[in-house]
């Protein structure tokens, strides 16, 4: 372990002085990347030393090889940075878990200098991936060349840079598939921050990887949410962010007098994420949508500012809050990219309060043509298959089915319904509580039994988070599950969901994005005390805990996706984004 | 009625039980909501099926007698339909009963005639008289989908074409006339020519059913002096092979006629499958005539590709989840020997294959399964 170690204690000591770092210039050449902004050059001069890179503070399993890269939140693509030398890098293979082969890079739109010390701070172990030479931009390759060049001029000290495969411009989605191998080929990430307005419009951002440890420790700095990162973590799963749970809302609340920039809706919003009172992607997008249109209406333009500009950035510091509260659904990253657009898009003649009129109503537009009114049309569409005696399986509470199956009651149809529920969010029983109250036949059983009442099921709906461009359905965990022994039975399985959750990005498995829930959860049965063996055990060093909250169901087994444009098979799902996408410009 | 849960047996029982114990649900509801088809086919009868059996000469008498009673029947109630003389059901009857047309671009022409009927003056007026005698086409048989869908396009088409501002309203009724007059004309000819370069020197297509644009396809092979042989299967109940295997033999193409149930066995000898198809739906699959699905899974079990071809105008939004999810289509079958007592008889004229297509020939082009989706979501967007 002695490599790491020794690169890992002389990696603070550059951060001490402007000048160790420039000596180090050359070893880690700083690219100069496309985007030059004058505000992110601003932004961009964290000195290092706030960059305090304290490994010994942060979670004592993080692999100790693991000195990551430093980055800036604020930039949003990733680009190719040349990686740390061989040396470090074969050190930090050996030592630290394979999977968390997903170093991220991060691009940094930096001025040279003040830059070059920061990126050179941050000396990430980079895993050498394959370079994926189509993705890369213009800019990035001749940062690339820049880089080698440099590299080649570099001192024996420090082995060669190599290049790190990194992924390209926004346009490319996060979505790669997680091999636990060390061929991670990373999508930097823009972490929570106002960079987003720097990224491309229309591109959705990437999310930031956590195994980052010193750009987690920069976001933690600037972190509204104090949220401490869970100790025990599972290796496979570090690239996602996870926290103790219970530690931020006390600290939230003492601190909401202090937070001037943050606006009261938004604040309580994310609240309610926090504690779970919200959720599910219908109803996130909407609480957040309704605090922006808030926010909109107590708006006043700061003086030498564009609206535009000057809402969009407020925009993105709330979006980033309600990141550190919950991470994003896909709905609520289509939304923001919306009120965003509709930002952007607005004249500059406009008065004010036009302006503010205008989105408004766009916002209000948004919520009851591509939410509410999408939802009658699923149901209209939904019924027609519902045929007299079908027994209905659903898994969970998805908004859509459940208004789905009470409008087929209203219908007088006869039916009954299985609700499948799994622990620990017992999400099914909500649903139950409202079925058994119009008065439908409900059958309700665990997840663990769904191989033995299929048989008697005539058709699977399900609701959906988000459907990705290959046709996978990105939903509740246990969903891949559920459509799968459905499938087996031949039972057709029915996806419910909104064309505004569809996403262009593709994803080939669970793992490479996902939301980690609170471990404690899974370690007790609620109600259930005599079965508690593992309490007390979530500090154990051979036992980690997992709460995966979203999985990826492969588009095999979905026979097909209702939505407010029709019944599509899910090899549509890219047609409709795409037909979205013109109808979302011209509007 | 035996229906699709295995427990037959209860559901009998229950059906037999008095009604009482669910007094709010009752027996299920008829199958199809079309009211209209209950008063003119007692016995759910499609009239679709009925038109292709007349063309193809197969019609037995008991067939005739309710096909006279039923059209008697509606012409009766013709008048609340359309208070005027024209009747847009008389015409599109007259129009269909043509052999050479299809039954979409026979209810188009209809729908011409309505237009040239018209007495409107505004295309908003044209076009609700337009979308009422669709609507009425539509209900007279709700078992067609080629009707419906083509009545669906052309309406989709006056209504887009409609808002144009620039012309005034006699060019743009001619316009629209113009469309429905050349509704489907060459369709079938594009298709030939598309499919002329899957046809190779020596090749062996099986066939089923007897498809306008298949035969298109295969005369326009034999005139191009392509050598292959066709196999054909009887197609019972319509017995349609029989028809197409007269027609090929005319052109000198060598045919085999096969029972249906040969076609596994001939399967290893054919190099490709050819089928037309009633109606396409959304998930890329196809209705045609019952039999079709039997043999695209064998096709499949074997590596055979299975080709359809179709006009785009039969591209529907439908979506079976299975093969009962359809519009049930009845037609009358003939067992040679009279059915014995208590036994019931499978009478759906069509199914539903789902998969295993590997081409589609639409004068679109060719297409895959999954393209179909997209089309009609640009189409009816």
């Amino acid at each position: 372990m002695d490599p790491p170690s020794r690169f890992l204690h002389s990696v603070p000591t550059r951060f001490d002085s402007p000048d160790r770092l420039r000596f180090h210039h050359f070893s880690f050449p700083q690219l100069p990347l496309p985007r030059h902004d004058s505000s992110s050059a601003a932004a961009s001069a964290v000195s290092p030393s706030s960059f305090s890179y304290s490994t010994a503070a942060t979670s004592p399993t993080a692999s100790p090889g693991r000195v990551s890269r430093g980055s800036f939140s604020r930039f949003s693509f990733a680009s190719s940075l040349p990686g740390v030398g061989m040396d470090s890098m074969a050190a930090a293979t050996s030592s630290s878990v394979p999977a968390s082969g997903l170093t991220t890079v991060s691009v940094v739109n930096m001025p040279p200098p003040p830059g070059l010390s920061e990126k050179a701070s941050g000396v990430g172990v980079q895993k050498s991936s394959k370079p994926l030479k189509e993705k890369t931009t213009k800019a990035e390759r001749r940062a690339l060349q820049d880089a080698q060049r440099a590299a080649s001029k570099a001192e024996g000290g420090k082995a060669p840079l190599v290049s790190s495969g990194s992924v390209a411009s926004a346009n490319v989605k996060a979505a790669k598939p997680a091999k636990p191998s060390s061929q991670e080929n990373d999508v930097a990430v823009a972490a929570a921050g106002p960079s987003e307005k720097d990224r491309k419009k229309d591109a959705p951002h990437p999310r930031m990887q956590y195994d980052d440890e010193s750009r987690v420790v920069k976001a933690k700095r600037r972190a509204v949410v104090k949220q401490t990162e869970a100790k025990n973590r599972v290796e496979l799963f570090r690239h996602l962010p996870q926290y103790e749970h219970g530690t931020q809302l006390p600290d939230l609340e003492t601190k909401f007098s202090l937070l001037d920039p943050m606006y009261p809706a938004v604040y309580k919003v994310g609240l309610q994420y926090l504690s779970g009172d919200i959720s599910g992607g219908n109803a996130r997008c909407i609480a957040m949508l309704q605090a922006f249109q808030e926010v909109v209406k107590d708006y006043s333009t700061p003086p030498e500012k564009t609206l535009n500009r000057d809402l969009t950035a407020k925009i993105s510091s709330y979006v980033s809050f309600l990141i550190e509260c919950r991470p994003l659904s896909v709905s609520m990253g289509n939304a923001i990219r919306f009120v965003k657009n509709r930002i952007a898009q607005l004249p500059i003649t406009l008065f004010e309060s036009e302006a503010k009129a205008a989105l408004q109503s766009d916002i209000q537009r948004f919520i009851s043509e591509k939410i509410v009114a999408a939802d009658k049309a699923i149901v209209r569409h939904a019924v027609t298959k519902i045929r007299y005696g079908d027994v209905l399986l659903t898994y969970g509470s998805p908004s859509a089915v459940e208004m789905v199956l009470l409008q087929a009651h209203e219908l007088r149809k006869k039916f009954r319904v299985l609700v499948v529920d799994s622990l620990p969010k017992l999400e099914g029983q909500l649903l139950l509580r409202r079925l058994i109250k119009r008065g439908i036949d409900c059958t309700y059983t665990h997840i663990n039994a769904i191989s033995y009442i299929t048989h008697e099921v005539t058709k699977v709906f399900l609701g959906a988070s988000s459907v990705l461009s290959n046709g996978t359905v990105y939903s509740r965990v246990g969903t891949a599950c559920v459509a799968m022994v459905a499938s087996a039975f031949r039972v057709p399985v029915l996806v419910c969901c909104e064309a505004y959750k569809f996403h262009e990005r593709e994803q080939l498995d669970s793992i490479c994005s996902n939301e980690l829930g609170d471990p404690n959860v899974i370690s007790k049965v609620h109600g259930r005390g005599d079965i508690n063996y593992l309490d007390g055990l979530t500090n154990n060093a051979n036992l980690q805990f997992l709460n995966l909250m979203y999985d990826a169901t492969p588009s095999d087994y979905i026979s097909m996706i209702i939505t407010d444009y029709g019944m599509v098979p899910p090899t549509s799902v890219p047609v409709i984004v795409r037909e979205y996408q013109k109808e979302h410009l011209l509007v | 009625m035996w229906r699709r849960s295995a427990s037959f047996i209860l559901d009998k029982h229950q059906n037999n039980k008095p009604i009482s114990l669910t007094p709010s649900i009752g027996s299920p509801p008829p199958l199809s909501a079309s009211v209209a088809d209950e008063n003119l086919n007692p016995n759910h009868i499609s009239a679709y099926y009925q038109t292709r059996a007349a063309h193809h000469e197969i019609v037995t008498s008991d067939w005739l007698e309710q096909a006279q009673a039923a059209v008697r029947r509606y012409l009766d109630q013709d008048s609340p339909v359309s208070g005027r003389p024209f009747s847009v059901i008389e015409e599109f009857d007259n129009w269909r009963q043509q052999p050479a047309l299809a039954e979409a671009v026979a209810a188009i022409r209809a729908l011409a005639a309505v237009i040239r009927a018209s007495e409107a003056n505004t295309m908003m007026e044209l076009e609700i008289e337009l979308k009422k005698a669709s609507d009425t086409l539509k209900a007279w048989d709700t078992t067609s989908i080629s009707l419906t869908a083509g009545c669906d396009l052309f309406m989709r088409y006056v209504t887009r074409t409609s808002a144009l501002e620039s012309e005034d309203f006699n060019s743009a009724k001619s316009r629209v006339l113009g469309r429905a007059e050349k509704f489907g004309e060459i369709s079938n000819k594009i298709i030939a020519t598309l499919s002329q370069d899957f046809i190779f020197d020596g090749c062996t297509i099986l066939v089923h059913g007897f498809s306008r644009v298949v035969f298109e396809i295969l005369k326009t092979a034999a005139q191009n002096k392509k050598l292959f042989r066709v196999l054909c299967t009887e197609g019972r109940p319509d017995k349609t092979g029989v028809l197409l295997a007269k027609e090929l033999a005319k052109l000198d193409v060598p045919v085999k006629l096969l029972i249906d149930s040969a076609v596994a066995y001939c399967m290893d000898e054919v190099d490709m499958v050819f089928v037309g198809a009633d109606g396409v739906v959304e998930s890329g699959g196809v209705i045609n005539m019952m039999g079709t699905y039997q043999i695209a899974i064998v096709a499949h079990s074997m590596n055979k590709p299975v080709y359809v071809a179709a006009e785009s105008y039969k591209f529907a939004r439908l979506y079976p989840l299975d093969q009962k999810d359809l519009e049930p289509a009845l037609q009358p079958i003939d067992f040679g020997v009279s059915v014995p007592p208590k036994v019931e008889v499978e009478r759906s004229a069509r199914d539903y294959t789902p998969q295993f297509l590997t081409l589609l020939f639409t004068d679109l082009g060719v297409l895959t399964p999954s393209v179909v989706s997209d089309e009609l979501i640009q189409l009816y967007l």
